[in-house]
């Protein structure tokens, strides 16, 4: 279940080796999961495990890559880019034989486009990062410290800028000043309202729940089902 | 987006303490109930460990997109983030500016 994946150096370099967390038997449907992004990651980590393993009991595979600069990755955040984390999820699909994908939050902003899939609950750049600035500016506040977000939005375009913890270099600080997710054909949305309740990533604290991972396993199982016939 | 009937009725009030109570609630994963005991002196950032800066940014951007307000980073003190009164007492003056 725990192994790992080679990503192809865009360098045409020796490959780097990332994590990958997957429920893989050799089956028919193969969902690729694309994670939200930093702090949403670790609050919707546990919910996007739970997912996988009910999509498991019902017969689906699902294979979790870690992108370079995340998790356990070897990889420096600081030098990762927007077009670099979305050719490793091509990557990822082609080489791990995924044949659907499941975006979760930001993960539409690096969905491969040639699969059918999923965004659920999809975040978009310029959003994520005003979130980030926004904590930035309350802890530094806390601090006594002064910031305004036109400052640290031009400090993090010229030179990138730590957010909540968060080392994001400049490539992929522009980059998310505009991304948004974009439905691919064969791709369509699943609202939060689908699941009922509300989103784990607000959540102060990273948390789970079983009818929300209920939900959207049975609706991207019942949509997969769909597909095939 | 939840529409707020008028803020200046008693029944606007009610509705945005429901609607505040329970943001909370989702973001500090509390039943509505527990939610519903929170008062004007109830102790948030800095009062609650869980409370930490990325949370209270994740409730800021929440109580835009649910009422529909912008919130300026001018507008972000220690006061309407000390108590829930203080909270509520900032987005009632977002909602009704006069």
């Amino acid at each position: 279940m725990i192994s790992t994946w080679n990503i192809p150096a865009s360098d045409g370099g020796l490959p780097g080796e990332e994590l990958l967390v997957s429920f893989d038997r050799g089956r028919q449907s193969r969902l690729l999961i694309c994670p939200g992004w930093f702090d949403e990651a670790n609050k919707l980590r546990r919910f996007t495990l739970e997912v996988m393993r009910r999509l498991d009991r019902v017969g689906i595979d699902t294979l979790l890559p870690d992108l370079p600069g995340c998790n356990e990755s070897t990889a420096p955040l600081e030098n990762q880019t927007l077009e670099g984390w979305r050719a490793g999820m091509v990557s990822a699909a082609d080489l791990l034989g995924a044949t659907h994908v499941l975006a979760i939050r930001a993960g539409a902003l690096v969905v491969p486009s040639a699969l059918p899939g999923w965004h659920y609950a999809a975040q978009s750049g310029p959003k994520l990062l005003r979130g980030m600035i926004r904590a930035r500016i309350i802890a530094s506040r806390e601090a006594g410290i002064a910031e305004t977000s036109k400052e640290l939005i031009a400090r993090g375009k010229d030179a990138g800028l730590v957010l909540a913890g968060w080392p994001i270099g400049p490539a992929l600080f522009r980059a998310m000043e505009t991304a948004e997710p974009a439905l691919a054909p064969g791709q369509s949305d699943i609202a939060q309202s689908a699941l009922g309740g509300t989103g784990l990533w607000l959540r102060a604290e990273p948390d789970e729940d079983a009818g929300q991972a209920d939900h959207l396993a049975a609706l991207v199982a019942k949509k997969i089902a769909e597909t095939a016939q | 987006m939840t529409t707020l009937p008028n803020i200046d009725s008693a029944a606007g009030e009610a509705a945005l303490d429901r609607e505040l109570k329970g943001l909370i609630a989702d973001v500090l994963g509390l039943d509505l109930a527990q939610a519903e005991s929170f008062g004007p002196d109830t102790g948030l950032f800095g009062h609650l460990p869980e409370l930490d800066s990325m949370a209270v940014a994740g409730l800021l951007t929440e109580m835009e997109d649910r009422l529909g307000i912008v919130i300026e980073d001018d507008d972000v003190d220690g006061e309407m983030l000390e108590t829930y009164g203080g909270l509520l007492a900032f987005a009632r003056a977002k909602l009704d500016p006069r």
